[in-house]
């Protein structure tokens, strides 16, 4: 019942099916075999090559537009006589790239590593009749594969024989799709005593099979043996006869299996998507911001280049007497030169989009990711982990979340089972033992029972585990009845010493009841219902005893059934179904999955910060549903709309029932939120109201509608509903379709950032689709995960405090720095030649100062400050999860906040500018007549621009450590030392002696010093102002509101 | 594809895999250290904007920059100043007849205003002279210069920068100094008189020290060698095309000759803006009981080589006292007078109102 179309994005179906030859052997030579070409069990996750790595990453880097815009002007400079040197873009440039390509190189390198040892890990391969040793890479399609317990499968086989005589073997799928009981599965029939290493090397076989296809619970195949002299016999083959590369042989010896898909074809491998590189929102908002930037560049580059060309048209503005042009410059043609001087402004006002920007948020995000691991609070004492950042691309990401999808074992639970409570006939026992999840689980329940029947008489359960296992022996286990979801309930058939023949059944309470006398139920129930309602998985016990002739009947049609070719399960069921019936109920056991650590408390912080949590679980539904009740994502008046298989039925009218169902929830949430759930989006989720449960087959029915055109629209109806509910549980999922619950919620409008956390294999998919891909530490999940936590809980710190402080700093740092680059270098530099001297392309400045103000002059501060700030500590950001509102959506990053820095750095623009410029009316500043040439005006201008600019950033720096009073000092301080320095020496290998003394004369003048003051506090004086009001008004707000809003969150 | 790897390392399944040893081994490095830094925690301090501390700096400032606004304009205002227009635009103008003077016309064309000045300048007078709509700000102007010939280097005398072409070379000589902006130094000579009584009192016009000290001693220097014999060592160059004469003829005295001509020296420190002005001459005052210009008859001897009729330029002298502040220029005055009152109104009108808001506030919390 999984969709088919699962696999859509990654896997290309191919038509048709393969043949594979069991051992390479030839069946005969009347059949023409057509050889048919397998890839090889090699894993490649790396992306590179030694050969193809340098083309590879730069052709990839180059596609960035901000590196492809810096090599252009770089090459502009180069070519074209330009008013920058090519070093100031090309060295900052070269910087990047280097930096980039090593960073990636690594990871590049540490995944052929990680290849490699899967490689070349040993598996041993049947050949000859003799057991050979290999590398997992050379695995063919059509070897023979030998497994032992405990090792996981190298690769898809089709399971052929198995050292249990009868035909089969436990796997756990653990890290496939996270159920972590074991299953069974069957080898095929005719091959099953083929179990040494000569048999098995004597079977003339061949397989077809359909073509690899990523749906882990399906597969179709046929299986011809031949023997010498007859026809061959010909056996279906289902998904029971294959054993998965990456599931685990559990309780049997050995196994032989013939390979079938090898490589990047096994069901694994299709399942896993590629590591795409991601991108936060904060990257997306600089290059939207870039692309304006753009703009603004290339317009007034082209508003330059005419007015400049209009007032050349005057000849003596062109060229007057005393400004002649070179002889290349007369000869150059007037298109020609048109187009230089066009990319000549370009280059000027390549300040605009700085490198040095790229350089600082790349090393505030990798130095402030340590921060997350050095926090001791996300660290464990148990398992000795902290946190783990693998990506530091994406930290701030962590305060933009508003879909949490979680996966349920392991991450939400502890994943062990803790036994609570049983009542056997209405009598409570209390004991605090606990088992693992696992078969042995299942067994000792039902061995269990068989105590508590035992122990009945003398009414006392006191040490069951004492009685358990030596009972254990002195019982002879005919038959056990495998759980399934149908039935949900398994049974033992088992043999005492004393010859009685008893059938103990385990299962829901649902299911249990009706199948048991019904006047023994009343008692029981009251503690099933009671357990149930405290979020226990309940468990009923049954039994029912045999006579030896029933026995007999029971033993010959169960065997029948299960050698069945057709209709196996099915037959299985009903038999299964006549065996379970007429059962006396014994009790009822309570265990908890426990519950991790605070992790009810995380989801409510993360629902009050205004995230909606959804869970996906490969788990039942019943399981998944009492742990999202025990972890509050549902509460008691939550009212739950169901879209499962129950709900829905099986029946050929299931998509009616589906269409009718999502109306009626659609038609139900409508009247619920009227039109205006725009604004609801993120708002206060005060009464959860409404919970959606979708399992799996209902989630593909509604995803991969079949032909019918009319229901394709249940994908935006049901994405409706989705969103309307505060929270989701998604159960029985396969690894793929988590990933598309996530990329369908990601692509909703908005494009609402998404988290995903999960711990096993089957959450690599999700975690990888997810913008924020969270791990758990120590899990295989956390390798492929963006960050890796020891525990649910961390991740309110994590989400809350970290990642709140990360969006506020990085994107700070990104206003502050275009603000600081674009707007005040310039518009002054613009201004100074459109509206007053309209001349050529002269930088205002020293080109020195060019380059030095982005790297050192005003670079430390902002990088200080974005590592250091907390504009709200972490214990009120951790606290209250309603801060963690104001800034979703990307609040700090929208074009309202940009705009209001671009109009501050055009206000101080022109403030810098007129002020100087009104200044120098009269050039003669000092007292004793001499004047100041534009070298002085420039640096006048620099200086107030430099003290502004880091000003401004002390003014927004709430939180002073000596780390920001020594940078932001420190670089006012450098930058005069260095004023002095510069223009104190005649630097011999420099053209022109420009700064000579300028800045040491500049600062005899008192006017200067009086312009410099006065210019820098009118520059800032908005701002001030703006604060002092925006505290004003929030005083104001907090009066009132304050009230109602701490009473929220202590309700929350 | 970590998936792959994933099973043989899924400690779940193995309760004795790699997972304990390792644990057990990096226990000890992977614990954060607790110290300030990493956790966080350094001891910071808190500044918070609120109007109860603005308000106070809003007034200090305003009461601060409205004094020394008002000194700075009393001072502006103390300074006596004098512009003539001499470029002869006017048909009326004396100077009309040099309008379209060359740069090689000879002999030079000469003329003479008068002027009257109403007020005595008592202090020192500064003479400058003034030019508009000159770009000595283009870039290629700006550029066009050598300044290690400038200093002296021997080197680049004979070989001076590719940067001041097209002054670069001159019938296959370097230039000295090269470039455009020595090229295009302003040659006009002023001469300032005193009309006492129909007789003209020459005024002495002090032509040293009207530059940069560094720039006169460190940043221009003239070629190594015999100071006393500029001409041997500029043998090998040749004069600027526009130049009349060449730069060893700039002056008679050896300290103001060559590369060290204070004139030249000014000209070739270049203005920020296109109207702009250079100090020319000095006139310092003779003693403390007379003015350095008493009010009066003066005339203006202009010998007019400068051509600026061509890109429409204009030129000027300007006579100039100086104060603490330097040359007269109201803005500064003007613009701390201005920002200081903003800010003392502002902090009056947000007293204003933080005080009504305080009030309302607690009566608007009942309703609420």
């Amino acid at each position: 019942t999984f969709s088919t179309g699962l696999g859509r994005f990654i896997y290309k179906k191919r038509v048709g099916t393969r043949t594979v030859l069991v051992g390479h052997r030839p069946v005969s030579e009347t059949d023409a075999y057509v050889a048919q070409k397998f890839c090889d069990n090699r894993i490649v996750s790396s992306k590179y090559t030694v050969w193809n790595f340098l083309p590879k990453n730069l052709f990839e880097q180059f596609r960035r537009i901000a590196n492809f815009y810096f090599l252009i002007i770089f090459l502009v400079q180069v070519i074209v006589d330009t008013p920058t040197s090519p070093v100031t873009s090309g060295l900052p440039l070269f910087f990047v790239i280097t930096v980039t390509a090593i960073k990636q190189g690594y990871e590049d390198w540490l995944r052929h590593r990680a290849d490699n040892e899967v490689n070349k890990s040993n598996v041993f391969v049947i050949e000859n009749a003799k057991q050979v040793r290999k590398e997992s890479e050379k695995i063919k399609v059509g070897d023979i594969v030998e497994v032992k317990a405990d090792e996981t499968f190298p690769c898809d086989l089709i399971f052929l024989a198995s050292s249990s005589p009868d035909g089969t073997c436990y796997v756990t799928t653990a890290s496939l799709d996270g159920e972590s009981n074991f299953k069974t599965h069957y080898a095929v029939r005719d091959t099953t005593v083929l179990c040494t290493h000569e048999t098995i090397d004597s079977l003339a076989a061949t397989i077809e099979c359909e073509q690899p296809q990523p749906d882990l619970y399906k597969f179709v195949g046929r299986i011809n043996i031949y023997r010498s002299n007859q026809e061959p016999i010909a056996r279906s083959l289902g998904p029971e006869n294959l054993l998965l590369k990456g599931a685990t042989l559990k309780n049997t010896k050995k196994i032989y299996g013939v390979a079938v898909y090898t490589g990047m074809e096994t069901k694994m491998a299709l399942n896993y998507q590629g590591k795409s590189q991601k991108r936060s929102a904060v990257e997306k908002s600089i290059n939207a911001f870039l692309v304006v930037y753009l703009c603004i560049l290339l317009s007034k580059a082209t508003v330059c280049t005419t007015m400049k060309y209009v007032w050349q048209s005057n000849p003596f503005n062109d060229e007057p007497w005393y400004n002649e042009k070179t002889k290349k410059e007369k000869e150059a043609f007037k298109v020609l030169r048109m187009f230089t001087d066009f990319l000549s402004f370009m280059v000027l006002f390549n300040f605009i989009i700085p490198v040095s920007m790229y350089v600082t948020v790349e090393m505030q995000k990798f130095l402030g990711s340590f921060f997350i691991s050095w926090d001791k609070e996300m660290y464990d004492e148990e398992i000795k982990e902290g946190a783990l950042v693998n990506t530091s691309d994406l930290n701030e990401e962590l305060g933009q979340v508003e879909y949490v999808f979680t996966d349920k074992t392991g991450t939400l639970t502890e994943n062990s089972m803790e036994f609570i409570e049983c009542c056997i006939d209405g009598h409570k026992y209390k004991e605090s033992i606990s088992e693992v999840d696992g078969p042995l689980k299942y067994y000792g329940k039902a061995e269990k029972c068989r105590e508590e029947l035992f122990l009945r008489p003398s009414g006392c359960l006191s040490e069951p585990r004492g009685f358990f296992f030596p009972s254990l022996k002195s019982y002879q286990l005919l038959h056990i009845l495998n759980f399934d979801p149908v039935r949900r309930r398994m049974s033992v058939i088992v043999r005492t010493i004393t010859g009685i023949l008893l059938l103990f059944c385990k299962g829901a309470d649902s299911s249990i009841f009706p199948r048991v006398q019904q006047d023994e139920i009343q008692q029981t129930k009251a503690h099933v219902d009671r357990n149930a309602m405290d979020g226990y998985r309940t468990l009923c016990v049954a039994f029912k005893e045999f006579s030896q002739e029933e026995y007999d009947q029971i033993d010959k049609q169960l065997c029948e059934a299960k050698m069945a070719l057709q209709d196996r399960e099915e037959k299985m069921a009903k038999v299964f179904e006549d065996i379970e019936a007429n059962m006396h109920l014994i009790g009822a056991t309570a265990v908890e999955d426990k519950l991790q650590e605070q992790a009810a408390e995380t989801i409510e912080a993360l629902h009050a910060a205004g995230m909606k949590v959804w869970v996906l679980t490969g788990d039942k539904m019943e399981t998944a549903k009492s742990t999202c009740y025990a972890c509050r994502l549902f509460q008691t008046n939550t009212e739950l709309l169901e879209l499962t298989t129950k709900m829905v039925g099986d029946s050929e009218r299931r998509e009616d029932r589906l269409h009718e169902l999502l109306m009626e929830y659609h038609k139900k949430l409508l009247q619920e939120f009227p039109k205006n759930s725009g604004g609801l989006k993120r708002s206060l989720v005060l009464n959860q109201e409404y919970g959606l449960i979708i399992d799996g087959s209902t989630l593909s029915l509604i995803l991969n509608p079949s032909q019918d055109s009319s229901s394709s629209n249940y994908k935006t109806i049901f994405l409706q509903i989705c969103l309307k509910c505060t929270a989701v549980l998604c159960c029985r999922m396969a690894p793929l379709q988590k990933a598309q619950i996530v990329r369908m919620v990601k692509s909703t409008k908005g494009s609402p950032i998404t988290l995903s956390i999960g711990d096993g294999a089957n959450d690599v998919s999700m975690i990888l689709e997810a913008h924020v891909g969270i791990g758990k530490e120590g899990r295989q999940a956390s390798r492929n995960s963006d960050y890796a936590v020891p525990k649910f809980k961390h991740l309110r710190k994590l989400l809350l405090a970290h990642g709140h402080l990360y969006y506020v700093r990085i994107a700070h740092l990104v206003q502050y720095f275009f603000y600081k680059v674009r707007i005040c270098i310039h518009l002054t530099q613009f201004m100074f030649f459109l509206p007053l001297t309209i001349k050529s392309i002269k930088p205002l400045y020293d080109a020195a100062y060019l380059t030095m103000y982005n790297i050192c002059f005003t670079s430390l501060p902002i990088l200080a400050y974005s590592l250091l700030e907390q504009h709200i500590n972490i214990e009120t950001l951790t606290s209250d999860p309603q801060l963690y509102m104001k800034i979703s959506d990307n609040a700090m990053l929208q074009w309202k906040p940009f705009l209001y820095w671009t109009f501050l750095g055009a206000f101080e623009g022109l403030v810098f500018f007129f002020g100087v410029y009104f200044l120098f009316q009269n050039s003669s500043l000092e007292d004793n007549g001499k004047v100041f040439g534009n070298w002085t005006f420039g640096t006048i201008v620099f200086t107030i621009l430099v003290f502004t600019v880091t000003l401004k950033l002390a003014l927004d720096t709430r939180f002073w450590t000596w780390m920001n009073h020594f940078v932001i000092w420190g670089s006012l301080a450098f930058y005069v030392f260095f004023s002095f320095f510069w223009g104190g020496v005649i630097w011999p290998f420099l053209k022109q002696q420009r700064m000579y003394f300028v800045f040491a004369h500049m600062v005899t003048s008192l006017s200067a010093w009086l312009a410099i003051i006065l210019l820098i506090f009118i520059s800032l004086f908005p701002e001030i102002l703006l604060i002092v009001f925006k505290n004003v008004r929030r005083k104001a707000q907090v009066r009132t509101a304050y009230a109602p809003c701490t009473l929220l969150s202590y309700f929350s | 594809m970590a998936v792959n790897y994933s099973a043989k390392e899924d400690a779940d399944g193995h309760p004795s895999g790699g997972l304990g040893a390792a644990g057990g081994g990096a226990a000890k490095t992977r614990k954060p250290d607790n110290t300030a830094f990493k956790q966080q925690r350094l001891p910071a301090w808190q500044p918070i904007l609120t109007a109860g501390t603005v308000l106070p700096a809003f007034f200090v400032i305003g009461l601060v920059f409205i004094p020394i606004g008002i000194g700075i304009f009393v001072t502006s205002n103390n300074i006596r100043e004098y512009e003539i227009d001499y470029t002869g635009i006017e048909p009326t103008s004396p100077c009309n007849k040099c309008l379209n003077v060359s740069w090689n016309s000879t002999p030079s064309c000469t003329c003479t205003i008068n002027f009257t000045l109403d007020h005595p300048f008592e202090s020192n007078v500064f003479m400058y002279y003034g030019l508009s709509n000159f770009y000595q700000n283009h870039r290629r102007y700006v550029k066009s210069r050598d300044d290690s010939q400038l200093n002296g280097d021997n080197g680049s005398l004979l070989n001076p920068s590719k940067e001041c072409e097209p002054y670069r070379t001159s019938e296959n000589k370097p230039i000295a100094p090269c470039g455009a902006i020595a090229n295009s130094m302003f040659n006009d000579t002023l001469v300032l008189y005193r009309i006492d009584n129909e007789t003209r009192i020459p005024i002495h016009l002090n032509k040293k020290g009207i530059a940069w000290w560094t720039d006169k001693n460190v940043k221009f220097r003239n070629p190594s060698g015999d100071a006393n014999n500029l001409t041997a060592l500029f043998q090998k160059t040749t004069k600027p095309v526009n130049w009349p004469k060449p730069v060893y003829m700039l002056d008679s005295d050896p300290d103001n000759n060559g590369f060290i001509n204070e004139d030249f020296i000014v000209w070739m420190r270049t203005a920020a803006l296109p109207t702009f002005r250079k100090l020319y001459r000095l006139i310092e005052r003779k003693n403390n009981l007379q003015p350095t210009l008493e009010a009066g008859q003066y005339s203006l001897d202009i010998t007019y080589n400068y051509p600026v009729h061509s890109f429409d330029g204009r030129k000027r002298m300007i006579l100039s006292t100086i104060s603490w502040m330097g040359g007269k220029n109201p803005f500064l005055g003007i613009a701390y007078i201005t920002v200081g009152s903003i800010c003392f109104f502002l902090g009056v009108v947000l007293l204003i109102i933080h005080h009504k808001y305080g009030n309302r506030n607690t009566s608007a919390d009942i309703p609420n």
